[in-house]
């Protein structure tokens, strides 16, 4: 086999377009994969501005800043989007950078497509993000959108923010399937499921659970729209429909979306570590049993987000034991990498830090959220800072940090130059210090009964608070000086090899730094030496 | 044109507008659409022509596009590893609109077990009910809805018949078309595979007939829900749950009964071979798929 690229008649350097038309037109994995990884930083910053907007006006107690209406604004679109346009693009851009490049095909299965899941992302977001300069203010009812506060309490703008969900659903399910496709269809001979690398595995699981899902979201963002504009009672109980009812739609939704945006860190990391501690991964074959198993389990957790809404007793010890059982294939994962990296020649570059603190602090968040899981102790850490400590645990230095540290070890690959170890390795501190400043003391004031999402709070939680805030703000700093980082490598770091890392295996790093436009025309052969499983 | 099976390449497209031109016209048509629907609360009223100017443009950009895969087809661009990846990306796809259907689905189920249950004073939550709407019987159809005052209920409801007088109930009659649909367009998925191109356009054509009727038949029972049975949107939870199930089940007839169209006249202008024939069997894959959906409807939403 060997891919044919359609020819211009005058140009046959196959190489790019020029200008803005390269990038609007492209059926390239790499370029796609870039706007997404681009789209998703600036998705990050911004959300990440949104996060400042609410850590100073936390910063002390009382109003400093902003109005309450304002503040529910940030809380909520701050929550939309960096779920929705930083850490899920993210993946997606890291799995069309890497994916074909890893089963060896010479690009995604559905190159237009491919285009337009991106495509969709700049005019959902746009539309999002407008909504905040409208009459009436933006989404306001949280990054949940629980009804009534989202039907018959939203502002006007909620119809935006319906389309706008819409759009970024149909986005992930395109996406989703052109993943599948190219995993399911377009590997190199030799490359068997059980050699796939985790990362592909990973994000075919993910893939799965993404299109299992985002359809039920739609759904539910259109029963809240027929209640708002076409009268119908979904969630109203005067008509015989239920509020609650919505909060376990969501959730079905909401729960195999909390794996959709860490199972593709699993997936890094179990890359990275092998690579730095110059040892096969630990248990490959558990990993990807495990990543399969997690999958299957969020469907059945999802109530554990809703514990004290009043559900039958049944309902609670069920959801309770089922959420608990996920501690299991977690555990599994936990402990193969630390196996991978037990007795190994370890060597801490930058990308290796981010790994190894991913295992730690995700952990930590893994923890809190089995605390969390206990029924009657989940009545007192409901909807407090407790419950935003744990999950910014898992998605910060869980998702994101697998995120950066995969942009450190895969950058290389992509614009052929090194980034400076030591300025990587300044962001890593920055980084860690600052999350960990920020997020710690959330789990104290939470369980000392702080709510969550309130612009202004009790005296007795102001230490708290204040710390916090300075951990957000050298935490935000710190992204900027990864930016800064960044562009220093692209323009003006030293040039790297093709193999980058001594230890790393994988088919990606079989050919030239930076990676041709299109590569694998023809497909490699697989062998235990290119491959690492 | 080459045989599929010994085309040894993958071909991937040159950049093209459509991708785009397709986004931004889905949000033309959605910002028009919601921006419609806001004005339709005020006083002002709204107009729907930016709705009109996006769906021109999807229109367009997708008659283009697969106007264009067509033809690549047609050239023999299109390897069988390619024709796999159809196959796949249409088979998500319609995983991911069952689980659309499983979203509203879940919501009857949902409505039906718990919140009538406890809404009707019964069940481990039955104070709920008890206390917010004493009055409330739990009956299914819900013809009084919990609180009148707002919601009023419909008069009647879709329930069927007796038995005996099946012969003038309509959702009986649309079972029977559409099963009868599904039947039809597999003989003539064995008209093609037996290269009877009589057999193969005249069952199509048959199909796209009985899908036209269902939806005949469905705009019909509409008009006699919001004209005679006061059942309609705004009836409470009966209304919207038969609405929104049989509502998008009928938009996705609509759009299955197209795509069939689109098949016949492509088989007619001989598109199709015994080999090479995934626009048609996609299609009839999705037809199917409407004819699952609606066996599930006729049993829960109008039989039981």
């Amino acid at each position: 086999m060997s891919a044919v690229i359609e020819e211009h008649h005058d140009d046959h350097d196959h190489g790019p377009a020029k200008g803005l038309a390269r990038w609007l037109f492209t059926t390239n994995h790499k370029d796609i994969g870039t706007m997404y990884l681009w789209f998703s930083f600036l998705m990050f910053l911004i959300g990440g501005t949104m996060a400042l907007i609410i850590r100073a006006e936390l910063f002390q107690p009382g109003l400093q800043f902003v109005q309450p209406e304002f503040f529910n604004q940030m809380t909520t679109n701050h929550g939309l989007i960096m779920v929705f346009g930083a850490i899920m693009p993210a993946f997606v851009g890291l799995a069309n950078w890497l994916i074909p490049m890893m089963v060896g095909a010479p690009d995604m299965a559905l190159p237009r497509m491919n285009n337009l899941s991106f495509w969709i992302l700049p005019f959902a977001f746009g539309l999002l993000i407008s909504t905040l300069f409208m009459e009436g203010g933006g989404p306001n009812f949280g990054w949940t959108f629980y009804a009534p506060l989202s039907t018959t309490y939203a502002p006007d703008t909620v119809t935006f923010f319906i389309f706008g969900v819409h759009m970024m659903g149909a986005s992930s399910i395109m996406g989703s399937i052109n993943i599948i496709a190219t995993i399911l269809n377009m590997r190199a001979p030799g490359m068997t499921f059980m050699r796939m690398p985790l990362f592909v595995w990973t994000w075919l699981i993910t893939a799965y659970l993404l299109i299992a899902v985002m359809p039920v979201l739609a759904g539910a963002v259109t029963m809240m729209l027929f209640d708002i504009h076409f009268g119908t009672s979904f969630f109203s109980a005067a008509g015989g429909g239920d509020p609650v009812m919505f909060q376990h739609i969501f959730w079905f939704f909401g729960h195999p979306e909390v794996y959709i945006m860490i199972l593709p860190a699993f997936g890094i990391v179990s890359a990275i570590i092998p690579t730095f501690a110059r040892k096969p991964l630990f248990g490959y074959d558990s990993m990807v049993y495990a990543t399969a198993s997690i999958a299957f389990l969020s469907f059945i957790v999802w109530a554990h987000h809703m514990f004290t809404v009043g559900m039958p007793l049944a309902g609670q010890l069920f959801f309770m034991y089922s959420t608990m059982l996920i501690a299991v294939p977690t555990g599994v994962k936990v402990f193969n990498w630390v196996a991978t990296m037990w007795k190994g020649s370890m060597t801490f570059e930058t990308p290796m830090l981010f790994a190894i603190a991913f295992v730690i602090l995700f952990t930590m968040g893994g923890f809190s959220g089995l605390m969390l899981a206990i029924t009657p102790a989940d009545y007192q850490y409901h909807d407090t800072y407790f419950v935003v400590a744990h999950f910014h645990y898992v998605l910060v230095p869980g998702a994101l940090f697998s995120i950066i540290a995969a942009v450190y070890y895969w950058l290389p690959k992509w614009c052929g130059r090194m980034y400076d170890e030591t300025l990587g390795k300044t962001h890593f501190w920055l980084s860690f210090i600052g999350v960990n400043v920020t997020f710690f003391p959330q789990h104290f004031s939470g369980l000392a009964g702080m709510p969550r999402r309130i612009p202004d709070y009790a005296l007795a939680f102001a230490d708290f608070n204040m710390i916090s805030s300075v951990g957000a703000f050298i935490f935000g700093f710190s992204q900027l000086f990864f930016l800064y980082v960044l562009i220093k490598t692209i323009t003006s770091g030293r040039p790297a090899t093709a193999q980058v890392w001594d230890g790393a295996k994988g088919l990606e790093w079989t050919i030239a730094s930076p990676a041709p436009y299109h590569s694998f025309t023809t497909p490699p052969v697989v062998t235990l030496e290119n491959n690492p499983h | 044109m080459a045989n599929p099976a010994e085309t040894p390449s993958y071909y991937i497209p040159h950049s093209g507008w459509y991708p785009v031109w397709l986004a931004a016209s889905m949000f033309v048509m959605l910002v028009g659409l919601g921006s419609y629907l806001n004005a339709l609360k005020t006083d002002e009223g709204g107009s729907l022509l930016f709705f009109y100017v996006g769906f021109a443009g999807l229109s367009v950009v997708l008659y283009q596009w697969f106007a264009k895969v067509i033809s690549e087809n047609q050239v023999g661009l299109v390897s069988g590893q390619l024709k796999k990846s159809y196959v796949w990306g249409m088979g998500w796809f319609i995983f991911s609109e069952v689980m659309f259907f499983a979203a509203f689905f879940g919501a009857l189920f949902y409505v039906r077990n718990f919140v009538m249950t406890w809404m009707g004073g019964d069940g481990g939550k039955a104070l709920t009910g008890d206390y917010l709407y004493p009055e409330f019987d739990n009956t299914w159809p819900v013809i009084t809805n919990p609180d009148p005052s707002v919601f009023a209920g419909p008069k009647e409801s879709m329930a069927p018949p007796p038995l005996s007088q099946w012969g003038g109930y309509l959702p009986f009659w649309n079972t029977a078309i559409l099963l009868t649909s599904s039947i039809t367009v597999h003989f003539a998925h064995t008209g093609l595979k037996n290269d009877n191109r009589k057999s193969f356009i005249t069952w199509l054509a048959v199909t796209v007939v009985l899908g036209v009727i269902f939806l005949g038949l469905q705009a019909e029972e509409y008009i006699e829900a919001y004209a005679h049975l006061g059942l309609t949107l705004d009836s409470g939870i009966y209304g919207s749950t038969f609405f929104i199930l049989t509502g998008f089940h009928g938009f996705h007839v609509t759009l299955g009964t197209f795509m069939l169209l689109i098949a016949l006249i492509r088989a007619i202008k001989g598109h199709f071979s015994h080999e090479d024939c995934f626009g048609f069997e996609a299609t009839s894959w999705y037809w199917h798929f409407v004819d699952v959906v609606w066996l599930g409807l006729f049993i829960f939403v109008y039989l039981f």
